[in-house]
C-alpha cells in the first residue's frame, strides 16, 4: 500500500502518479458484463464497421473508470474524489488476445495527471487536476479534470 | 435547426431505475478494470478504513442504473428520441458517448438500494468535420435508501 498523500505534499504542477493500462477485447467483454453496457459497437465487428469506426472501440466509460482509478490510487484511503469529468475525443482500439490470458504485443495506455490548483474551501483541503488517457503514440484521447479532497496535517 | 419532433424531448424524464448494489457486482466491476484497491474487496481492510465497510469505486452505481440515462431518451424505439433523430437524418446506428461529469456526495456500499432518475436537459446540433452531429445532454441523480443524494452525473451523448 502506498504511503498516504497529504494536501501539504502537493504543489501546483505536481504529477499524479501515472497508471499504465492495457485495453484488450477480453477486458472489454468483462467491462460490458460488469457495467451493463452491451452496445455492440464494442464487440461486434460488422456492427462497428457499419457504424463507421472500423473495428470495435474501447468503451468511453472504461477509460473513465481507469481515470477514476488514477485518482483514487493517488489520493489513497484518506482522500475523496469530489468531482470528475472526461471527454471522449478520439477512439481507442483494444489489443487482441494471444492466449486465454495474454494479449498480443501492442499499445499501452497511460493515465496521467497534474495539479492545476490547490485551495481550501470551508473545512475541505482541495486540489484540482488536469488528467487524461494517453495512447501508445502519446496522444491524449480522453482528457479530463478532477477535484479531490486530501487530508491535511493541520 | 433541429425539428420540434426532436427538441420536444428536452425536459423529458425517464422512469426511475432501482438497483440493489451487492458485493459481487462491486468485485466484478473492480476486476473488469483491473483495480486491486482493497476498499472494494478486502473485508478486513475496508472495515478498518474510515468507511467501516467495503465501498464501490466512484462511478459505480450498480448494474441496472446504467440504463436510467438511455431510458429517458430511447425507452420506446418507435416513438422515442432515436426514431425522431433518424427522421431528422441522424441515421448512424450507434449512439456515441462523448463525455461525462460527476459530482460525488456519499460513498456507495454493498446493500445500498439506489434510485437513478435521468432527464434530458439539452439537445444541440453542431457541424463537425464529418458532417452534422447532435449532442444529447442527460442529467442523472442517484439517491440511496435513506433519501440521501449519492451522486449527480451529466452525460453527453452524440449521434450522427
Amino acid at each position: 500500500m502506498a504511503k498516504q498523500l497529504f494536501w501539504e505534499d502537493v504543489e501546483v504542477d505536481s504529477e499524479v502518479t501515472p497508471l499504465p493500462k492495457v485495453a484488450t477485447r477480453q477486458m472489454m467483454v468483462k467491462w460490458a458484463g460488469a457495467s451493463g453496457d452491451f452496445n455492440p459497437l464494442h464487440y461486434d465487428d460488422s456492427f462497428a464497421e457499419a457504424s463507421g469506426v472500423g473495428k470495435p472501440i474501447v468503451h468511453g466509460a472504461l477509460k473513465r473508470a481507469w481515470l477514476i482509478q488514477l485518482m483514487t490510487d493517488w489520493i489513497g484511503d484518506q482522500g475523496t474524489l469530489k468531482k470528475f469529468a472526461c471527454q471522449y475525443r478520439a477512439m481507442d482500439y483494444p489489443r487482441l488476445m494471444k492466449t486465454t490470458s495474454e494479449p498480443h504485443e501492442g499499445e499501452t495506455w497511460w493515465c496521467k495527471g497534474k495539479v492545476t490548483k490547490k485551495y481550501v474551501e470551508g473545512d475541505e483541503h482541495l486540489v484540482d487536476c488536469e488528467i487524461g488517457v494517453e495512447n501508445g503514440k502519446g496522444e491524449v484521447t480522453t482528457p479530463g479534470t478532477a477535484t479531490v479532497i486530501l487530508p491535511s496535517r493541520g | 435547426m433541429l425539428p420540434e419532433e426532436v427538441t420536444r424531448f428536452i425536459g423529458q424524464r425517464g422512469d426511475v431505475r432501482i438497483t440493489e448494489v451487492d458485493k459481487g457486482a462491486i468485485r466484478r466491476f473492480a476486476e473488469a478494470i483491473d483495480d486491486p484497491n482493497p476498499l472494494y474487496g478486502d473485508e478486513e481492510h475496508a472495515r478498518n478504513s474510515r468507511y467501516g465497510s467495503i465501498i464501490a469505486p466512484p462511478g459505480f452505481f450498480g448494474w441496472k442504473t446504467k440504463w436510467a440515462q438511455s431510458e429517458a431518451a430511447y425507452a420506446d424505439p418507435r416513438s422515442g428520441l432515436g426514431a425522431a433523430l433518424r427522421n431528422a437524418g441522424f441515421t448512424n446506428p450507434a449512439p456515441v458517448n462523448a463525455g461525462e461529469e460527476y459530482e460525488f456526495f456519499r460513498p456507495v456500499r454493498p446493500g445500498d438500494t439506489l434510485a437513478a432518475t435521468s432527464m434530458i436537459t439539452d439537445i444541440r446540433e453542431r457541424d463537425g468535420r464529418t458532417g452534422k452531429m447532435v449532442f444529447i445532454i442527460t442529467e442523472t441523480s442517484y439517491v440511496n435508501q435513506n433519501g440521501d443524494l449519492v451522486a449527480k452525473a451529466r452525460g453527453i451523448g452524440m449521434r450522427r
